[in-house]
C-alpha cells in the first residue's frame, strides 16, 4: 500500500452510505440537493480509480488492515472499475432526471424516501463490485436486493406493492441459495475469502463444492432474471416509476451477473466449462421469448421491461464462449455497459412520453412525435443500441460476440444474436411507428420539463457514441 | 459422527424444507415462516459444518450473527408488503394475480 | 400446471436433499483455519471475547453493510406507511401496566449490562438492542406507548446516529491505511464507542419494525 490515503475505491462506498443516511435524516422528499453533486463527486472517483488502475493495474484494499483470509478484501480491477464507472454515470444522469420527475405533484408523493434508498442501493451496487469475499457479497447482495424492494414499492400502489412482495420472495429465496452455496464453500475449505479459495479449487473438488457453485449460480441466476427465472422482472420495472425502472433495470440485473462473471472466471473457473452450455441455452431463450413478449404487450414500460428479459440473454449467451478467449469476456462487458445506458434512456424517454400523453399504452402514443420529438429520438437512438446497429456500444457488443462465437465455431449461437437483433428491432418500431401517427382529435398533451427530455437524450447519445471509444474500455479490462 | 456434523445434516434437511415450502405454499405468511426455515437451515449448515471436527470456530458464528439480523430485517419488510398488501386487496397470497400485460 | 410444479420441486428438493447429504458425509478436512488466526490475533482485537472481535474487528466490514440493510428494512416500511394516524393503545390491564413500569429499568439495566458484556463474553450491540426494542414493544402491548407515524427528526436521528458514528470511524480510520483499520491501543475504546451507538440506535430500529407497522389500519 504506496498510495492508501485517500483510496477512491473505499470513498465510492461510504460516500453513498453517507448521503443515504443523511438524505434520510433531512426529511421525507429531501436528499435530491444533496446526491447530485455527491454523485457528480463519485464519478470522478471511478474515473480517478479507473486511471489508476490503468497505470498500476489491480489494487487491494484490506478492510481493518488484517487482509484475507482473516479479514475481508476489497479488489479493485478493471472488471470492477468498468462497472463502477457505468454505475456511477448512470446514476447521475438517473439523479438529475429523478429530481425533476419528482418535482411534479402527480409524482412527490412517490420521492418520499426515493433518494435515500438509491443512496443505499448505489452504496450495495459499489461494494459488491469491490467485494472479494462471498459471505461479504451475501451481505452486499441483501443490501441491493432490500433497496430495490424498496424502491419497487416506493409508489405505493397496490400493483406496485404486489410486484414489490414477489420480487422480495424471488430475491430472499435466490440469497437463501447462494448463502447455503457459502456455507458449503466454508465448510468445506474454511474461508470465504476468494483469494484464499481460489487456489484451492481444483477441476474434480469435493461433491459439496459442486452443489455450492450450483447453489449460488441459480441463486444469482433467479436474482438476474434471466429466463426461466424473469417472470417477477416485468411488473417490477414496468410498474415502478420511470426513474426506478430505469436504475432497475440498467444496473441492478448487471450486479448479479457480474458476480456470476466473477465466480466464473475466479474461483469456480475450473467448474465453468460444466455448466457453460446450459447458462447459454438459458441465454438464448430468454431472447427468444423477452423480445417476443415485448412484440406482443400493448404497454410502453412492459415493453422496454421485456426488453431487458431479451437483453439479459445476450449476457450468459458468453459463458460457452469464455474457454475460447479473452473476446467473450469484452463481449459480456460491452453488452452491460450498452444496456446499462440505453435501458436507463429508454425507461427515462418512456417516462416522459406517458407523461406526455397521460397513458401507458402504445395506442396513447398516437401523435407524440410532433410534440416530444427529442425524447422521440431519444428512444429512437437508444433502440439503435439495444437493435446493435452500428456504430453503437450494442453493436460492438453484438459483433464480438458473434466473432467470439465464429472462433470458437460455436455458429449456432450467431444465428440466435441476430434474430434477436431483428426481434429487437421489431419492438422499437412498435413504439416509433405508433408516435408518427395523426393523433387523435380528442387527445390531450400534457408540457414536459425539458430537463426529462435533455437526460433521456443525453443517455441515449452516450450509449450509441461510446460504441466508439469502445476500445478504451477494453483496454481497462486488461 | 461429530455435533457439528450432525447439526449440519440437520441445516440440510431444514433448507431443503424450507425452500420448498417458500415455493410451494401460497399463503404469503407461511411464504416468509418457510424463508425463515430455509434461512435457519443455512444458518446451521455454516456453524455445524465448520466445527465438524469439534474445533469452535468464532468466524461462522459471527457470520450468522450477520446473518440473523439480516434476515430479521428482510421478514419485517415482508411482513410489512404483505400487510400492505392484505389491507388493500383483502388477499393472502399473490397467486390468484393473473400476470397482467 | 401447478401439480406439475408440485412435483417437480418435490424430485428436485428430494435429489437436493441427498445430495447434500452425500456431499457432507465424504467432505475431506478444510484446508484454511481460521480458529487459530483469530486466535493468533485476538490481543490486538481490542476486545477479549473472540466473536466479538470477528463482528467489530476482523469482518467489522460485513457488520457495517448489515446496519446499513437494518436501515433499508425501515426505510421501506415508512414508504408504505404515509403517515396514518396511529391508532390509540387499547385499554390494558392496570396489573400489566404497573408490571411493564417497574420492568423498565431492568430492560434498560439488562441492555447496558449486555453492551458492556460483549468486550469479554457473548452479548454486544445487538443482543443489547434487541433487549431494548423488546422493552419498547412490551410497553406499547401494555397500552404505555403508542405505536410510531411518521418519524420526526430527533427519532429520525436516534434511528441513524449508530450507523453515522461507525460510518465515521471507518472513514476516520482509512488514515490507518484501510477502512476500520483500529490502531490496537484504540481498538477497545472505539468498538465501545461503535456499540454504545449501535446499541440505542438498533434498539430504536427494531422497535421501529414493529411500531411503524402497529396500529395502522392501511
Amino acid at each position: 500500500m504506496t498510495e492508501a490515503w485517500p483510496d477512491p475505491a473505499a470513498w465510492l462506498i461510504l460516500l453513498p452510505l453517507a448521503w443515504a443516511t443523511l438524505a434520510f435524516l433531512a426529511g421525507p422528499g429531501r436528499g435530491g440537493r444533496l446526491a447530485i453533486p455527491a454523485l457528480a463527486a463519485q464519478c470522478a472517483l471511478a474515473l480517478w480509480l479507473a486511471v489508476s488502475l490503468a497505470e498500476s493495474g489491480a489494487r487491494l484494499h484490506p478492510v481493518g488492515g488484517w487482509g484475507a483470509p482473516l479479514g475481508i478484501d476489497l479488489l479493485a480491477d478493471g472488471l470492477s472499475a468498468v462497472m463502477l464507472l457505468l454505475t456511477q454515470a448512470v446514476a447521475l444522469a438517473l439523479a438529475v432526471y429523478a429530481q425533476a420527475y419528482f418535482a411534479d405533484a402527480h409524482h412527490r408523493h412517490e420521492a418520499t424516501w426515493f433518494w435515500p434508498l438509491t443512496g443505499f442501493l448505489i452504496a450495495a451496487m459499489n461494494a459488491l463490485f469491490l467485494s472479494a469475499d462471498l459471505f461479504n457479497l451475501y451481505v452486499t447482495l441483501e443490501l441491493l436486493g432490500l433497496a430495490a424492494v424498496g424502491l419497487v414499492a416506493v409508489g405505493g400502489g397496490t400493483a406496485q406493492i404486489a410486484a414489490a412482495l414477489r420480487y422480495l420472495l424471488v430475491s430472499l429465496i435466490a440469497s437463501g441459495a447462494y448463502l447455503m452455496g457459502v456455507a458449503l464453500i466454508y465448510g468445506t475449505y474454511g474461508t470465504a475469502a476468494i483469494a484464499s479459495l481460489a487456489p484451492l479449487i481444483d477441476p474434480t473438488p469435493p461433491l459439496a463444492t459442486w452443489l455450492a457453485a450450483g447453489l449460488m449460480v441459480v441463486g444469482l441466476m433467479a436474482k438476474t432474471a434471466l429466463f426461466p427465472f424473469h417472470f417477477w422482472l416485468p411488473p417490477a420495472h414496468g410498474g415502478a416509476p420511470a426513474p426506478v425502472s430505469a436504475l432497475l433495470s440498467a444496473l441492478v440485473v448487471k450486479a448479479s451477473f457480474y458476480l456470476v462473471l466473477r465466480l466464473a472466471l475466479g474461483p469456480f473457473a475450473p467448474l465453468a466449462e460444466m455448466a457453460a452450455w446450459l447458462a447459454g441455452g438459458l441465454g438464448a431463450a430468454a431472447i427468444l421469448w423477452g423480445s417476443w413478449q415485448a412484440l406482443r404487450t400493448r404497454h410502453i414500460k412492459r415493453l422496454v421491461a421485456w426488453s431487458t428479459v431479451a437483453q439479459l440473454g445476450y449476457l450468459f449467451l458468453i459463458f460457452p464462449l469464455l474457454a475460447a478467449d479473452g473476446l467473450a469476456m469484452q463481449a459480456g462487458v460491452m453488452q452491460a455497459v450498452a444496456h446499462g445506458l440505453a435501458k436507463a434512456a429508454l425507461f427515462a424517454a418512456a417516462g416522459v412520453l406517458m407523461r406526455a400523453t397521460g397513458r401507458d399504452t402504445l395506442d396513447g402514443l398516437a401523435g407524440v412525435a410532433g410534440r416530444v420529438p427529442l425524447t422521440l429520438f431519444a428512444f429512437g437512438l437508444a433502440g439503435v443500441t439495444i437493435m446493435g446497429l452500428p456504430p453503437s456500444a450494442g453493436f460492438l457488443a453484438k459483433w464480438l460476440l458473434i466473432d467470439a462465437a465464429l472462433a470458437s465455431g460455436q455458429w449456432g449461437w450467431v444465428v440466435v444474436i441476430i434474430a434477436g437483433g431483428l426481434l429487437a428491432a421489431g419492438y422499437i418500431f412498435r413504439v416509433l411507428r405508433r408516435a408518427f401517427l395523426v393523433a387523435p382529435e380528442d387527445s390531450r398533451f400534457h408540457p414536459v420539463p425539458r430537463r426529462l427530455e435533455w437526460t433521456a437524450f443525453a443517455l441515449a447519445v452516450a450509449s450509441v457514441l461510446l460504441g466508439l471509444r469502445g476500445a478504451e474500455l477494453v483496454a481497462l479490462l486488461g | 459422527m461429530s455435533t457439528g456434523l450432525l447439526y449440519a445434516l440437520a441445516g440440510v434437511l431444514l433448507f431443503v424444507l424450507g425452500a420448498a415450502g417458500a415455493v410451494l405454499l401460497a399463503h404469503l405468511m407461511r411464504k416468509v415462516l418457510a424463508f425463515n426455515v430455509m434461512g435457519s437451515g443455512a444458518f446451521l449448515v455454516l456453524v455445524g459444518l465448520a466445527q465438524r471436527e469439534d474445533v469452535i470456530d468464532p468466524v461462522p458464528q459471527a457470520m450468522v450473527l450477520t446473518g440473523i439480523v439480516v434476515a430479521v430485517a428482510a421478514t419485517a419488510l415482508a411482513l410489512g408488503l404483505a400487510r400492505a398488501f392484505h389491507a388493500r386487496t383483502g388477499r393472502t397470497g399473490l397467486t390468484e394475480e393473473a400476470r397482467r400485460d | 400446471m401447478n401439480g406439475l410444479l408440485r412435483s417437480a420441486v418435490v424430485i428436485v428438493g428430494l435429489s437436493l436433499a441427498a445430495a447434500m447429504v452425500i456431499a457432507l458425509l465424504q467432505l475431506p478436512s478444510a484446508a484454511v483455519h481460521l480458529p487459530a488466526l483469530v486466535a493468533e490475533n485476538l490481543a490486538q482485537s481490542g476486545v477479549e471475547h473472540p466473536v466479538t472481535a470477528v463482528l467489530l474487528n476482523f469482518r467489522g466490514w460485513d457488520t457495517l453493510l448489515e446496519v446499513a440493510v437494518l436501515l433499508l428494512a425501515l426505510l421501506t416500511l415508512l414508504t408504505l406507511g404515509g403517515g396514518k394516524a396511529p391508532a390509540p393503545a387499547a385499554a390494558v390491564d392496570p396489573l400489566l401496566q404497573g408490571l411493564a413500569r417497574r420492568m423498565l429499568p431492568l430492560i434498560v439495566l439488562t441492555a447496558g449490562y449486555l453492551l458492556w458484556a460483549g468486550a469479554h463474553r457473548p452479548g454486544g450491540a445487538f443482543q443489547a438492542g434487541a433487549v431494548l426494542a423488546a422493552g419498547a414493544v412490551f410497553l406499547q402491548l401494555a397500552g404505555l406507548l403508542p405505536a410510531w407515524t411518521a418519524p420526526r427528526r430527533w427519532l429520525r436521528l436516534g434511528l441513524v446516529l449508530g450507523f453515522l458514528v461507525f460510518l465515521a470511524v471507518a472513514a476516520a480510520l482509512l488514515g490507518q491505511g484501510a477502512l476500520l483499520r483500529y490502531p490496537p491501543a484504540l481498538a477497545g475504546g472505539l468498538i465501545l464507542l461503535i456499540e454504545a451507538g449501535l446499541t440505542l440506535s438498533l434498539g430504536l430500529i427494531l422497535a421501529g419494525l414493529f411500531l411503524f407497522l402497529t396500529g395502522r389500519d392501511a
